[in-house]
């Protein structure tokens, strides 16, 4: 049936192999015939030896990971576009791979019957599923990659060895858009090109064939060192002749060509001789991207994403490289440092490229605030994205103006977020949202109304809020709020109380008899809620400590104990201990969170081995102790046990 | 039993045959239910002078949109407002093969049997197909119906820091939930639009406590 649904189905599939192979025609009916499949984040598509179904599958939109037994080893991601499902059809076996929805997914299903047809008539489709089915998909998932994630560590010679029969079997992804000149541009114009795009090189061409080619180092050597002027042409500085490559070639490959002619950059023709039309250029960075994670790369890599997608690609290797430090048990300071940074990265791209999806520059300065976990750097996997702005002050008559210009940024940048994998925070605690978005004026009204009318509400927003974190923007801004907020809290000494009462009020992590309490109802019946009972009352803990101390610009949980046990020595050993509950507490959400691929908050009890019970429980101690000495130095009485 | 009840009226075999579909007993297995989908363009809001100019519908079961099993119809009436054409882009001259408001109905009854209708807003859609039935001497539609702006809200967490809002236009929750609004105002790409998130709405509401099949369809 052809109608609005199906055409725009097919819309879809023509811009992805093979599909790009088939007459419109065809591919209207055949997408007459589809099926559009929602699965939820986890769910189960088709698991190993299963008998295939009718249909293979293409993903629309999310992501599905395939997995192999015996160890449910990861062997590919398939993104938007990819097929899979489909070799067992044309072979006539049961499934040899499970597929799961990794996140929320919806899949066009494609019922082989009427795709059969297809691949007999159109040549290219068949040769295209031959190849993909030869060559195996890349799957830079693998286990065989970990060893790589952590820079320095040396891998396994079982490891080494998987690694290099697949980097000779992967395609090595290249950069389709080339930056060309002709011999006649002048350096200044080519190294203006090359700042803008940020690339490194710059392919010079003569009737569409590469005849040389200008790099940074072309420039460093020979303009900077006044060789020759600026003005000068391309064809006084280029390297020539360039040297080429065909464009199937392999990663190893590409690594060889580079060593053996010393030379950071390749250009890929259509027949791998000057002869014929570039296609293609691969740099010594992609390469590196290809074969690793590590930060300094992948920062590289998020400073030239300029759109949310690649971004989303750069989020799943730093999760890998996440995963990596924990397996090889690097400290959890050093890593919540690396991975937080790199979070902070991708937010400030992502704000740099909404602000230039806007039409007009902004107004006035603003800053753009983390709140809750990122705010304190803790924040190891996706959660909700929790988030504020503060714009400078602007006359009452421009202020409505003002807000509406950085709502509408707001909401680009939290659709960012979202597509890179944020959720939205439920409770709308964005910048998107007019409450969220106000000027610093508005924003000293409100957190002084906070902490003078502590009542419930207000103590629960104080404790969202006061952990914020500047991300993007005018730190003078954030500086002055900050100020304000001491200050206040200073001459209302009795919002503490409120603050610590408020910190006692998470339920307590065990029973009478040093048991687990688990959740009673629900979604997560009989699961043990790790971030509301153990780690919430330490990180509200050490909130309300420092307040009252005074110590600025500190956020992290952490890091704030271990200010509070230099600052009050007599209790050096507990806060000591909160601060090691705390990291401990956190490594183990996020071990559980990459295990299961969800935010770790809830931990199957029966899941845990002895001694991940004893390690919990010891810490629960802590939170305990910690608890009582809020009681007596806040005063608090209304208590809950 | 009705059994030796006599019928008020001699309705038309489409009819009868609709009717029919609805003395089986229903499932409340939620996989086993088809649930229809559906929005209607029209040339205003007002249910006795205006008219239903296109129905797009899809099938929802078990999670999943059959393409093949959908329905779009474009109407043809002599009735028209100016106004809501250039919203809708409907243009009496347009190339849609159009067929009669009776042709339509008997079509689209035959299409959804004794489904669970859902729509965005649906009392409005239910009331527009109701009384275009009505004018053509038919009773209203048997169906349950399912409204997923009432849906959505209950979705929403109980929060005082979040103010729930009366209304929600299905703009806004294309935009929450990531949909494309690229077909927006055509009947079935609307629908298209709420049946995605009618799924998603659907898996937030069972993984609440207290969630039955029976009670949604209440």
């Amino acid at each position: 049936m052809k109608n609005t649904i199906s055409a725009r189905v097919a819309d879809f599939l023509k811009n992805y192999p093979p599909f790009n192979e088939v007459a419109d025609k065809e591919l209207e009916t055949l997408s007459g015939q589809i099926s559009i499949v929602y699965k939820v984040k986890g769910e189960v598509i088709f698991a190993n030896e299963e008998e295939a179904h009718p249909c293979f599958y293409v993903v629309h939109k999310g992501a599905v990971v395939l997995t192999k037994e015996p160890d449910d080893e990861v062997v590919d991601l398939c993104d938007e576009g990819d097929i899979f499902g489909l070799r067992p059809l044309i072979a006539n076996e049961n499934y040899k791979i499970g597929a799961k929805a990794y996140e929320e997914t919806i899949l066009y299903a494609i019922p082989i019957a009427e795709f059969k047809p297809i691949i007999q008539e159109h040549k290219a489709v068949g040769t295209f599923l031959i190849e993909s089915f030869a060559s195996n998909t890349r799957n830079p998932y693998s286990k065989s990659y970990r060893g790589k994630l952590y820079e320095g560590s040396v891998p396994t010679e079982e490891n080494h060895l998987t690694n290099n029969e697949l980097l000779d079997l992967q395609g090595v992804h290249y950069s389709k858009k080339l930056i060309t000149c002709s011999e006649n541009t002048t350096i200044k114009t080519i190294a203006t090109t090359m700042t803008d795009r940020k690339v490194g090189s710059v392919l010079v061409v003569k009737d569409m064939l590469p005849v040389g080619i200008i790099t940074d180092k072309d420039i460093r050597n020979k303009i900077a060192t006044g060789l020759f002027p600026i003005t000068t042409r391309a064809t006084n500085v280029m390297s020539s002749p360039v040297i080429t490559y065909p464009i199937k070639m392999t990663i190893t490959q590409a690594q060889m060509a580079m060593m053996k002619s010393s030379i950071s950059h390749l250009c890929l023709t259509i027949d791998g001789t000057p002869n014929t039309e570039a296609v293609g250029i691969i740099s010594k960075h992609d390469i590196m991207f290809e074969l690793g994670n590590n930060p300094a790369v992948l920062i590289k890599a998020i400073k030239r994403a300029n759109g949310f997608k690649k971004l989303k690609t750069v989020r799943r290797r730093i999760m890998n490289l996440l995963q990596g430090y924990l397996n090889q048990n690097i400290p959890l300071t050093l890593t919540s440092k690396i991975i937080s940074e790199l979070n902070d990265a991708c937010i400030k791209q992502i704000i740099k490229i909404a602000l230039k999806r806007m039409t007009t520059s902004p107004p006035v300065n603003f800053a753009w605030l983390a709140m809750g976990s990122q705010g304190r750097s803790e924040q190891l996997l996706h959660t909700d994205q929790d988030n504020a702005l503060v714009f400078e002050n602007v006359p009452r008559e421009q202020l409505e103006e003002t807000r509406t210009y950085f709502l509408e940024l707001a909401k680009i940048v939290t659709k960012g977020l979202f597509k890179i994998g944020y959720e939205y925070c439920p409770a709308e605690m964005m910048a998107s949202n007019p409450e969220w978005c106000l000027s610093i004026a508005e924003w000293k009204d409100r957190t002084f109304h906070w902490i003078t009318n502590p009542g419930p509400d207000e103590v629960l927003l104080s404790s969202i809020f006061f952990d914020y974190n500047l991300s993007y923007g005018d730190a003078n801004l954030v500086n002055e709020l900050s100020a304000h907020i001491f200050e206040t809290t200073e001459k209302y000494p009795v919002f503490f109380m409120h603050l610590a009462s408020g910190a006692l009020q998470s339920p307590s992590p065990s029973g009478f008899f040093r048991s687990f309490l688990v959740e009673e109802d629900g979604e997560y019946k009989d699961f043990f809620d790790l971030k509301r009972r153990a780690l919430m009352p330490l990180i509200d803990g050490a909130r309300v400590l420092t307040l009252s101390h005074q110590v600025k610009s500190i956020n992290n949980t952490a890091e704030r104990f271990e200010k509070l046990a230099e600052l009050e020595t007599n209790n050096e050993e507990l806060f000591l201990a909160c601060s090691y509950a705390t990291k401990a507490l956190l490594k183990f959400r996020t071990k559980h969170g990459l295990l299961h691929n969800d935010s770790g908050r809830f931990i199957a009890l029966n899941k845990l081995t002895k001694e991940e019970k004893i390690k919990l429980k010891r810490s629960f101690k802590t939170i305990k102790d910690l608890q009582e000495l809020l009681k007596i130095r806040f005063k608090v009485t209304n208590l809950l046990g | 039993m009705d059994l030796f009840k006599k019928r008020k009226k001699n309705y038309p075999d489409f009819w009868t045959e609709y009717e029919q579909k609805f003395e089986k007993k229903i499932s409340y297995d939620l996989p086993d239910i088809r649930f229809v989908v559906f929005d209607t363009e029209t040339t205003g809001f007002d249910y006795d002078a205006d008219r239903v100019l296109s129905i797009g519908a899809l099938s929802v079961q078990n999670n999943s949109i059959n393409i093949s099993d959908s329905f779009e119809a474009f109407l043809y009436q002599h009735f028209y407002h100016a106004k809501n054409i250039e919203i809708h882009g409907i243009l009496q001259e347009e190339r849609q093969e159009r067929i009669t408001e009776l042709e339509a109905l008997i079509q689209f009854l035959e299409y959804i049997g004794d489904s669970v209708m859902v729509a965005h807003h649906a009392g409005f859609d239910r009331n527009m197909i109701n009384h275009a039935l009505n004018r053509h001497g038919m009773p209203n539609l048997l169906n349950k119906f399912l409204d997923t702006s009432v849906l959505y809200k209950r979705t929403l967490i109980k929060s005082p820091l979040l103010p729930v809002k009366a209304q929600y236009s299905l703009d806004e929750l294309a935009e929450k939930f990531d949909i494309s609004k690229k077909d927006r105002h055509t009947a079935l790409g609307d629908a298209y639009i709420t049946a995605i998130a009618f799924m998603k709405i659907l898996q937030k509401l069972k993984t609440k406590k207290k969630f039955s099949t029976k009670k949604l369809l209440k």
